[in-house]
């Protein structure tokens, strides 16, 4: 039987977002910053805030976010994501802003940004991709790589006299009291990318509500700067990046704290 | 058991094969074929795909369409 005569009684249930462009994504097979894209898009294209959201792009990989996402985009200075959406934040209250960046930029050179934007509990949402590593500029080690990490600028591995301990800098940023919700997920697998796609949705509802600073850090892969093939990289977090940065919300609104 | 079906944008299709990995029916695999950006692309190699989505929730270049028989439908067919 062909596939269209069985087409015929069947519905669809799963297809790309209409929020996504339809251009050919320049990320490495198999990278998790595209999954993020797709599911980000997928919230604002469900919640029909397509022309009611600004995103800020960082310096990376995902620099061309804003070619992806069919949103209105703003490109900030390495690390600058954060004070770029506070301002227009505050200049379009009424808009849903978000920051979208990678560990070399949010927790290296733009860490004073990101402690101070949710130091002051910017009404904003800010999605962290942890891929460990520098993806863009290849492959050097960035805070958050791991312990014994080869990467091209830790050739033998990252270690502590050196280079000091990996940064969780989502576990810092959530005793800050601007932090509202701070949770950490990860894309690698369906059930993942399902909570990923819900802690995006509960970080603007939260907005909608001008609760304060939302932080989403997902614990990503980089196929060509692990210097892995993407299914190696899935056990790599399974068993490595996972134990480090654990899954789960590191901060929820309680009662005491609304 | 509900069917389903997939149809794989071949072209945008990279050969991650996370799609593969997160399939629980081992319905894909990767072709022999290859695409014009020079990537093996994956197919629907056997006729038991069940609509899950699992595949396409993981496609990092949104390459996968699911097809689930509607409920009407599958009450018909049984
Ligand atoms: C001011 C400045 N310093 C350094 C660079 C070089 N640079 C470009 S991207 C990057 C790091 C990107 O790493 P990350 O944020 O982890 O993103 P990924 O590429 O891994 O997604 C650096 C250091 C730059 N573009 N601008
Ligand atoms: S270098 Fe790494 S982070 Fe950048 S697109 Fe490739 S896999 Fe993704
Ligand atoms: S996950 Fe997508 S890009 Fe990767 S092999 Fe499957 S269909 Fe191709």
């Amino acid at each position: 039987m062909s596939q269209e005569i069985l087409l015929e009684d069947m519905q669809c249930v799963y297809q790309k977002p209409a929020t996504l462009t339809d251009d050919y994504m320049h990320y490495c097979p198999g990278c998790g910053h595209a999954v993020a894209h797709k599911i980000l898009m997928e919230v604002v294209q469900e919640m029909g805030i397509q022309e009611d959201i600004v995103g800020v792009a960082p310096v990376g990989c995902s620099v061309f976010a804003y070619n992806y996402m069919n949103i209105d985009m703003q490109e900030a200075a390495h690390g600058r994501a954060s004070a770029a959406a506070t301002g227009i934040k505050r200049v379009l209250p009424e808009k849903y802003v978000f920051a979208y960046q990678g560990d070399g930029d949010l927790a290296a050179i733009g860490t004073a940004e990101t402690i101070h934007t949710i130091n002051r509990g910017e009404n904003i949402l800010i999605v962290f991709i942890n891929n460990g590593i520098y993806g863009m500029t290849g492959g050097q080690m960035a805070p958050t790589s791991l312990l014994g990490q080869k990467t091209s600028t830790s050739p033998y591995g990252r270690d502590v006299e050196h280079n000091g301990y990996p940064l969780k800098i989502t576990d810092l940023i959530a005793h800050l009291p601007g932090a509202y919700y701070v949770t950490r997920q990860a894309v690698h697998t369906p059930n993942t990318v399902r909570k990923f796609k819900k802690a995006i949705k509960n970080a603007f509802e939260f907005q909608k509500l001008k609760k304060g600073t939302c932080f989403i850090e997902v614990v990503s892969n980089c196929p060509s700067g692990w210097k892995m093939t993407p299914k190696e990289t899935l056990a790599y977090i399974e068993e490595k990046m996972l134990p480090e940065y654990p899954l789960g919300d590191l901060k929820v609104p309680t009662q005491n704290n609304n | 058991m509900i069917k389903g079906t997939v149809l794989i944008n071949s072209e945008n299709c990279k050969g991650c094969e996370l799609c593969i990995v997160a399939c629980p029916q081992e319905s894909l695999s990767l072709s022999q074929k290859i695409n014009l950006r020079g990537y093996r692309y994956v197919e629907l190699s056997q006729d038991n795909c069940t609509g899950c989505t699992n595949c396409a929730i993981v496609c990092p270049d949104s390459a996968i369409t699911v097809y689930r028989q509607s409920k009407q439908n599958y009450k018909k067919a049984v």
